[in-house]
């Protein structure tokens, strides 16, 4: 892979995340009438206190002067304080991401995993039973709200059996640290991961499953047969490999898919990560901690699918520029 | 008109089309899931138009619900039991079809529009106006949809037609470079430099060859974006970003766990609206499927 294909897709992604830098500051600057009143909600202002505050956040100055100060400010990180608990947008984006990683990347591990089992086993069995259950299968889950799922298993596995916790990543109660919290963590994490997987596994059976497909018709499995190669060897060696290759890319586009499905799924199992803080902002509106939420959501879609552009690059010499 | 005199153009086109369009239906008909789900939107398009017939508006609203129970179960309360305002479900279930299947496809019709008129003018013009389309299209395509429908419609406030014009604008960009890839491939053929010859405008050319030609593609791609835009739906209501006062499936979702359906065990409450959208999203699925066999020219070249 060149080092003028990578350094493309790379400028390429840098410019879509400063064009949505841009545009979060034209979009909020559309509702954001009064930031001041609404930074000091309940407090009585003085109008020289105001005029002071006005001065301080710079919202005496012209747009332009705004846009520059908006530009520097996120670069460094400042992405100013949250209307609700008046802390930095930036602090909490980072208390809050720890959780949320950990419950995305075990949901998108696990549906890949899943769902491109399911795929190999409804092509290699196709137009059998075991191919209609799961295409129906997946095709309901892909046609089903994610969060809707989620309610049902919550009401069925914690609300009803109690067979799980009903929210939360750990018992309040418990007095356990480091690395003895982990098997109440992975009991809360249970139900929220479960939902992801179920929910985003459909895509990856769909498409592993045409992908094997085609790859069924090539020359070289006939060949592979006619060596007298176990059908097993078969489909493991020389289909299956060659097969994964649309699925990879997708599981680096579907990472950001599923941090953007966690937003409702956090909020339903009161996972304490970026998407009920989301969620909350959304309720709020808490304006700051929204523009924070949409920069940091767009950062790593951009990011991930820059992944995929490169993975993909890597994986097949064809779509690389000669 | 005499019956010796040839028929005109436009009467052997109309012809044409006709016979077409008889023979994907003679297709689709033999398509077993196309006709399931084509069952599905007929039922459940039955019941969104006969909504005022099915149950009274009135009971939307919880001032008209007081003296019902709260959270009745269904042997208690109707055919589908009360939420937790005492509100007959069945009714929320019935209206709440309406605004789906009203915010699905217009929603969808907005995006469609949009794609198919930036993907017929880039791949026809082609040159600096198509590169300049094309780009604005790939922006589209990278910013994150979901984060961006949120903010937009946060900030534009909860209404069914803000909701429309959020989904419908971030939804156009993957059917306009389908449809300018196709086009591209269609300018070049004889037809329209026969037509081009002969004095044909590229008004005449886009809307006569190209937008007839491109047109099984589109209806091919609609319905296959339906039911992504129902699931978009469905989850900015449950955000809070839906019409309160037009209530959707999603928004019955987003009432009944706001209000605490789950704890109480209410199943009665969410599960009907999330099976409408789980149905509703697969038989357009179906249906699209099925289409995309019978109309796509380039699965369709395959088979021949």
């Amino acid at each position: 892979m060149s080092a003028r294909f990578i350094g493309g897709k790379v400028l390429g992604s840098l410019a879509t995340l400063l064009f949505v830098v841009c545009f979060n500051f034209f979009l909020f600057r559309v509702v954001e009438t009064d930031p001041v009143a609404n930074l000091y909600r309940g407090h009585n202002l003085t109008q020289t206190q105001r005029a002071k505050l006005t001065e301080e956040f710079g919202l005496d100055k012209s747009t332009g002067a705004q846009f520059t100060s908006y530009l520097k400010q996120t670069a460094t990180l400042n992405l100013g304080r949250s209307y609700t608990t008046n802390q930095p947008v930036w602090d909490e984006i980072k208390d809050k991401a720890g959780p949320t990683i950990a419950l995305v990347g075990v949901s998108a591990v696990l549906s890949a995993v899943f769902g491109i089992m399911l795929g190999v086993v409804a092509a290699w069995r196709r137009r059998t039973k075991a191919d209609y259950s799961i295409t129906g299968f997946t095709m309901a889950t892909y046609s089903m709200p994610e969060f809707w799922l989620g309610m049902i298993l919550l009401t069925v596995f914690a609300v009803a059996l109690g067979w799980f916790p009903v929210g939360g990543i750990e018992d309040p109660s418990s007095t356990a640290t480091g690395l003895a919290k982990l098997p109440d963590q992975a009991q809360h994490m249970f139900l929220p991961a479960l939902t992801l997987t179920l929910a985003y596994l459909g895509e990856y059976a769909i498409v592993m499953r045409s992908s094997l497909l085609e790859t069924m018709r090539e020359d070289y499995l006939v060949l592979a047969r006619a060596k007298g190669l176990r059908d097993v060897l078969v489909r493991n060696r020389h289909a299956v490999p060659n097969a994964l290759l649309p699925v990879v890319a997708l599981m680096a586009i579907n990472f950001g898919l599923v941090l953007s499905g966690a937003i409702a799924i956090e909020a339903i199992f009161s996972w304490p990560g970026l998407g009920l803080a989301t969620y909350e902002a959304l309720k709020g509106p808490d304006l700051p901690m929204l523009q924070g939420m949409f920069l940091v959501f767009s950062a790593a879609v951009i990011f991930f699918n820059l992944i995929a552009d490169l993975l993909y690059g890597y994986l097949d010499p064809r779509v690389r520029p000669s | 008109m005499s019956a010796v005199a040839a028929p005109s153009a436009r009467r052997i086109a109309w012809i044409r089309r006709q016979r077409a369009l008889s023979r994907a239906w003679g297709q689709f008909r033999h398509h077993t899931p196309g006709m399931i789900g084509l069952g599905i939107l007929v039922a459940a398009v039955a019941m969104a138009l006969a909504a005022p017939l099915l149950a009274d508006e009135a009971g939307l609203r919880a001032i008209n619900a007081t003296d019902n129970p709260t959270f009745a179960n269904p042997s208690e309360f109707g055919p589908l039991g009360t939420d937790s305002l005492g509100r007959d479900v069945m009714t929320q279930f019935v209206w709440g079809a309406r605004t789906s299947l009203l915010v699905g496809l217009a929603a969808t019709f907005l995006a469609m529009l949009i794609g198919s008129v930036v993907g017929i003018v880039a791949g026809f013009y082609g040159g600096k106006l198509g590169g300049f389309l094309m780009r604005i299209t790939e922006w589209f395509l990278v910013i994150p949809f979901l984060p961006l429908a949120i903010v937009l419609a946060a900030i534009l406030g909860p209404s069914v037609k803000n909701i429309i014009l959020v989904i419908g604008i971030t939804s156009w960009p993957s059917t306009a470079r389908l449809i300018r890839a196709q086009v591209l491939t269609l300018r070049e053929r004889d037809y329209v430099d026969r037509s081009r010859a002969l004095g044909g405008s590229n008004w005449h050319l886009m809307t006569r060859h190209i937008l007839p030609n491109v047109s099984p593609l589109i209806v091919a791609n609609t319905t296959l974006t339906v039911p992504v835009v129902i699931l978009s739906e469905a989850l900015l209501s449950f955000l809070g970003l839906g019409d309160p006062t037009n209530p959707s499936w999603g928004k019955m979702l987003d009432d009944a766990f706001e209000t605490g359906a789950v704890t109480a065990e209410a199943w009665w409450v969410f599960v009907p609206p999330g099976l409408g959208i789980l149905l509703v999203a697969l038989a357009f699925t179906l249906c699209g499927t099925a289409l995309e066999e019978i109309l796509d020219p380039r699965l369709r070249d395959k088979n021949e």
